[in-house]
């Protein structure tokens, strides 16, 4: 087909075919209306699209359409061995792809079975990278945050500090964002001579560029008007929803996969979780969850400082280390059904394996992705809001669209 | 007797349509029930002190393929204050995919289920609002069923890639 050829013909009415509004236009009331977010829109972070039931300024309803990036990563998944799946698993949450690998490596190795003869150096150096890709992704959702309600200087500090977490990661495994580094049963490579060094450089430089934004824009008269008690979601809604991660810890309960699980090596690791306090209002409110975030920044240096002790301690690297040698040849789990979770920078990614035993493609493999969940709670909590708080409550949300859609 | 003993008599005591079934292979450890047990036993589940499952994580629609003529769906239930896991399995005949849904104990049980639909063909019973969800409204079939086909043109746009 020639480039130049119309290759899709538009007929009024398609749009509302393929993803038809949940309110129709002749049943509303005379003073209410329908306003369309998105999915071009760059408060939604990427092609989220909000159905929103006005009366003036008041928000009545919010119907979120989602499955605009939906790639199939499901039917991929059962069409493909489980080694090859780690690219796709990588494109889930595309800001934490390290933490995404993390969780369904461990996985595919307690289904083998082998998940306590990976070695102590391999555990530590996927925690650091785990955790140097926590604090990326927690500059995302603070940065783009601050910026969806006005605050623009904060984002480009945390996008400038961002790219030299991004730039270490690209030194350990040859990609900025999508690494394919964590491997079943080991590391693509070991970690590049003079890593640690930098990564210690890196903490030194970070700390006080933190103090910086909490400054900036945690402390901020306007942005504390603007999120506090500004979208609060309850703690016993939360649970009910299902709700995990940040969101779930800002709503008060001290509940992190990291501590509650204690897998990898995170129980050798001291760190803290925190939580949201109600500070600057109500327990639970977009500020919260924000601080949240901030505060989970700092408990990560704490635990890629620890790994880094360990790694040039008694982990140190020998010549003779390989990372890939305990990578199986055939990756065949016995017939069994699997449910694994692990906490990632959004909260709780599980993944749910049915093997056959009889090949080494899994029979289903199913993401449960924390982004999802956390967004289908903003129904419940956007009502009788301002249509501006909406754009609040979304971004404290913390959705990544290729991990909803998947 | 250990708590999953006690969770499972709990269950054993709310099945009235058949029998529960143990499955040992599974990661946590399941419990098959008839899925016209699945209300009571899923609201036994979250209300008894014993048991107190507050979280739904997960549910997961399986296709056993045309052969087997079934689907089975997968609860996946974790306790907060106890630290429990549990899974709890339904079989559906793969002809008639019909279940209670499960959205009046767990709320987000909502999209979960809304997927399901969307990627098995599965009809939740009493289901507030059960639209695709990820797919176009006007899309044909259900990919994640094991015979899927799917539609050689979209809008005339191939679909074939």
């Amino acid at each position: 087909m020639p480039t130049d050829a119309v290759q899709y013909k538009y007929k009024e009415g398609d749009l509302l075919r393929s993803a038809p509004n949940k309110f129709d236009v002749g049943d509303l009331r005379s003073e209410e209306m329908i306003i369309n977010l998105g999915p071009q829109h760059p408060s939604t972070h990427g092609v989220l699209r909000l159905e929103v039931l006005l009366d003036g300024e008041i928000v009545k309803e919010v119907v979120p359409h989602i499955g605009y990036l939906h790639r199939c990563f499901e039917k991929h998944a059962e069409n493909m061995p489980y080694n090859q799946v780690i690219p796709f698993v990588d494109r889930l949450d595309y800001v934490a792809s390290m933490n995404n690998e993390h969780a369904y490596a461990m996985g595919v190795e307690r289904m083998l079975g082998i998940e306590h003869q990976i070695p102590k150096r391999v555990e530590y150096v996927r925690v650091l990278v785990a955790e140097l890709n926590r604090i990326a992704s927690h500059f995302i959702a603070i940065g783009t945050y601050g910026m969806d309600i006005g605050a623009f200087t904060p984002f480009f500090w945390l996008m400038r500090d961002r790219e030299h977490i991004l730039r270490l990661l690209e030194w350990a495994s040859g990609a900025r964002l999508l690494y394919n580094y964590i491997w079943i049963g080991g590391l693509f490579y070991d970690l590049p001579v003079g890593f640690e060094e930098r990564c210690r450089d890196f903490l030194g430089y970070i700390k006080p560029k933190l103090q910086e934004l909490e400054t900036v824009l945690i402390e901020n008269k306007i942005f504390i008007d603007r999120t506090a008690k500004v979208g609060v979601l309850p703690l016993d809604l939360a649970i009910n929803c299902g709700v995990t991660g940040p969101m779930l810890r800002g709503s008060g309960l001290r509940f992190d996969l990291r501590k509650v699980d204690g897998y990898s090596v995170y129980k050798e690791l001291d760190f803290d979780v925190p939580i949201g306090e109600g500070k600057m209002g109500a327990v639970g409110d977009c500020w919260d969850r924000t601080y949240v975030r901030m505060l989970e920044i700092h408990e990560s240096i704490k635990i890629i400082s620890q790994c880094l002790d360990r790694l040039t301690g008694d982990l140190k690297r020998t010549k003779d280390f390989d990372p890939q040698a305990l990578i199986p040849k055939k990756i065949r789990p016995k017939a069994q059904d699997f449910y694994v979770r692990a906490e990632i920078p959004k909260g709780e990614l599980g993944f749910f394996f049915r093997s056959d035993g009889k090949s080494d493609v899994a029979f289903r493999c199913k993401c449960r992705s924390c982004s999802f969940v956390n967004l289908s709670v903003l129904p419940e909590i956007a009502k009788g809001i301002l249509i501006a708080d909406l754009i609040a409550i979304i971004g404290s949300i913390d959705v990544v669209m290729g991990e909803v859609d998947r | 007797m250990s708590t999953f003993d006690q969770i499972l008599s709990l269950v054993k005591s709310s099945c009235t349509h058949g029998d529960c079934i143990v499955d040992e292979n599974a990661t946590p450890k399941a419990i098959s029930i008839e899925r016209g047990d699945l209300i009571s036993v899923m609201n036994i589940l979250l209300n008894d002190p014993i048991a107190y499952f507050d979280m739904l994580s997960c549910v997961t629609g399986v296709d056993n393929g045309p052969e087997a003529k079934t689907i089975d769906i997968v609860y996946n239930l974790y306790s907060i204050p106890f630290d429990h896991h549990l899974m709890i399995k339904v079989t559906l005949p793969r002809d008639k995919p019909e279940v209670q849904s499960v959205c009046s104990i767990w709320r987000t049980a909502n999209w979960h289920e809304r997927e399901i639909f969307d990627l098995f063909g599965v009809h939740f019973l009493n289901h507030p609002d059960l639209r695709r969800i990820l797919l176009p409204a006007d899309w044909e079939g259900h990919p994640l069923r094991k015979d899927y086909k799917h539609q050689d043109y979209y809008r005339n746009v191939k679909v074939e890639y």
